[in-house]
């Protein structure tokens, strides 16, 4: 392309070694990439297919009589009928949850990053200091702060905020609560990483050529910090849709999410090809998501 | 309305601005008219682009105006004013292409119809065709270019120029001083250029002001800061300069006599900024002639003796030190234009001017000789 000819270009590579150097260096990338492609096959894609044989696998079976393969494909159908209700309300609650954690880690990482100054660490530190802790002790946390004999609920209570009886926990609010929560600092991380390298000076010109520090942000902070945004979106909703620890300690049976009827068919009713089906049908819904997310938000910084 | 003051001059009144105890520009008085190229030289850290932050509203005034006609603009936010800027770093959008960079003053300020303006824009800067590309598939120069068409397609009545050429190399450099003049001509909006280079501000610039410590040492036309420079600070800044220290002994006719090193010497009174007390007498490197000895002087010159210290052929001239017999080296160009030989080194010799082209500045008692110590100064700019 004449594009080209027109970038400066760093003076050019040292002509290209001998024949049998050269051979090497061709193979060392694939060596490099020979470990992690060996963990992945045997803890990702071999897993991966014995689930995809275990949701075809004859639902009259059982652990103890054994499964038949019988290409039940007729599983993800029934699945679908049964359990149609947690998956919608897994993505329902993890958008709300993702809605949530935007509008607060928007403005806290734009703080970290550009108004922090020496803080900026501290602060830093701060966001991930939670996950020293484990997830289910921060999350069974939440449930003694929202418990019904709780200050917070007694003080929503007497400013009549919530009725008498008015509770948080087993609500989905404490669920959404709990994903908004437990996955923001992966919605931080990457958009504070987005916003450090963002340059002042380009606000500054921004200001000089007539724009409001209101227009300033949405015409060039918000689209520059947009791989981060979309980053960070991707690594907050991808988990908080499969999980199921929330609504498992802060919601009811009625909050339960796709990730509890996965839990359950596969560690208490022991329907090994219902699980199966539930875990490729939350996948391929993802992925989906994820697919035209991307596509619509066109960035090539993130893929 | 009423006011002395046309109605587009760019005006600061007592401008200052601290930075806790720093006082980084300090009690600035000056206007610059309409149309001019108006240079900000000095060395970084003099308060220089500061100034020019000021002006543009990205720094506030710790007190005084700025003025513009007869509005005071030193209270509005950058957005507002009628000023823009050519950053040193360029700024430019890196999200957005070329078209969108240059187009994003004129949509801020709700124009819709842009591409007409954008296309003229970029065939004044000579970038016809690269409206679709990003900011990173173009060179230092061309970057540098959209720079200024991103600023002045907004006709602004002020143009800031901060250390534009900075970034570019010496020769792109040279291209772009005479570009940047021929579109200032074409437009004819007040060019403010902060500048470390001086030889940047002398070919580019109507008025230079010398900037030192936060306050203006000179301000004048190029040649007029060349030729007859007020204080030793811009002497040695704006070239380079032979400072003898001496006493001035009052005036004898037109002539303000002085005596350095035990010797006597006289200034035309009219270039003289002290006539008494402690004084450097000036001479520049170009106007000190070299010869065997006194005898060959011309009549109506002075001269002093000395010996040839070091010898530098630089193509178009010959560059010498000559040590006085009190031990100071002063420098003397001499034009290799084919006449005369050259010196060698230990070469006694007598070093001659005309009194027509020496100065006279105040000197703080206590300071010695000041002298250039050699050659041409190093590239600038390289690493700004």
């Amino acid at each position: 392309m004449s594009a080209l000819a027109h970038v400066p270009t760093s003076s050019g590579q040292p002509a290209a070694p001998p024949g049998a150097r050269r051979g090497r260096s061709r193979l060392l990338p694939y060596l490099l990439l020979l470990p992690g492609a060996a963990w992945l096959l045997v803890f990702f894609v071999l897993p991966l297919l014995q689930l995809a044989a275990a949701s075809l696998y004859d639902p009259s079976g059982s652990i103890s009589t054994g499964y038949a393969m019988t290409w039940a494909f007729g599983n993800y159908p029934d699945a679908l009928q049964q359990y149609w209700p947690q998956l919608a309300r897994s993505f329902g609650y993890s958008a709300i949850a993702l809605v949530l954690a935007l509008l607060m880690g928007y403005p806290l990482a734009y703080g970290i990053a550009q108004k922090a100054g020496r803080w900026k660490n501290l602060l830093l530190v701060a966001v991930v200091a939670p996950m020293f802790t484990s997830f289910l002790v921060r999350t069974l946390a939440w449930k003694t702060i929202l418990s019904d004999n709780g200050w917070v609920v007694g003080l929503l209570r007497d400013v009549h905020l919530l009725g008498a009886d008015g509770r948080l926990l087993a609500t989905p609010f404490a669920v959404v609560l709990g994903l908004t929560y437990n996955f923001l600092p992966f919605l931080v991380l990457p958009l504070y990483a987005s916003l450090e390298r963002l340059d002042p000076r380009l606000l500054e010109a921004a200001s000089d050529l007539y724009a409001s520090p209101l227009r300033a942000f949405q015409k060039v902070t918000l689209p520059l910090s947009m791989p981060g945004v979309i980053a960070g979106t991707l690594l907050f909703f991808i988990p908080a849709t499969g999980d199921y620890i929330n609504a498992e300690l802060l919601g009811t049976p009625n909050e339960y999410m796709i990730g509890n009827v996965i839990d359950s068919a596969f560690l208490v009713r022991l329907d090994y090809p219902q699980g199966a089906a539930l875990s490729f049908l939350l996948m391929a819904a993802i992925l989906a998501i994820v697919f035209v997310y991307l596509r619509k938000a066109g960035t090539e910084e993130v893929l | 309305m009423g006011h002395e003051t046309p109605a587009g001059d760019l005006r600061l009144a007592n401008l200052t601005k601290r930075f806790g105890v720093f006082t980084a520009v300090d009690d600035l008085s000056l206007t610059i008219p309409q149309g001019s190229f108006f240079a900000l030289l000095g060395a970084s850290g003099c308060g220089k682009t500061t100034t020019l932050r000021m002006i543009a509203g990205l720094e506030e005034p710790t007190s005084g105006q700025v003025l513009l006609g007869d509005r005071d603009i030193a209270g509005l936010r950058p957005y507002k004013r009628p000023v823009n800027t050519v950053f040193q770093s360029y700024a430019l959008f890196p999200h957005l292409d070329i078209h969108e960079n240059v187009a994003f003053g004129l949509r801020r300020r709700g124009i819709r119809k842009v591409t007409d303006q954008v296309e003229r824009m970029l065939s004044l800067v000579q970038l016809e065709g690269y409206g679709r590309r990003k900011p990173a598939q173009l060179s230092g120069g061309q970057q540098q270019r959209v720079a200024l068409a991103r600023a002045l397609i907004n006709h602004p009545q002020v143009l800031l120029l901060d250390e534009p050429l900075g970034a570019l190399d010496l020769k792109l450099r040279r291209q772009m001083q005479i570009e940047l003049k021929r579109i200032q001509t074409e437009v004819g909006i007040t060019f403010v250029h902060v500048t470390h280079d001086q030889e940047e501000a002398m070919t580019m610039a109507d008025t230079v002001a010398v900037m030192n410590a936060g306050r203006i040492e000179q301000l004048g036309a190029p040649a007029d800061l060349y030729e007859y420079p007020a204080t030793a600070f811009v002497a040695n800044f704006l070239g380079q300069s032979n400072l003898l220290a001496g006493e001035a002994a009052g005036h004898s006719g037109d002539d303000v006599l002085v005596t350095a090193h035990g010797a006597r010497f006289s200034v035309p009174a009219g270039r003289a900024r002290a006539d008494h007390g402690s004084v450097f007498l000036g001479v520049r490197p170009e106007k000190l002639h070299l010869v065997a000895g006194p005898d060959q002087v011309p009549a109506g010159h002075q001269h002093l003796g000395g010996v040839v210290s070091d010898a530098s052929y630089v193509g178009v001239s010959t560059q010498y030190l000559v040590r006085t017999p009190w031990g100071s080296e002063l420098s003397a160009f001499a034009a290799n234009s084919g006449v005369g030989g050259r010196l060698p080194v230990g070469t006694p010799v007598t070093a001659h001017w005309d009194p027509r082209h020496a100065f006279l500045l105040p000197r703080a008692a206590g300071e010695d000789d000041q002298t250039s110590p050699l050659l041409d100064e190093p590239p600038v700019g390289a690493l700004s």
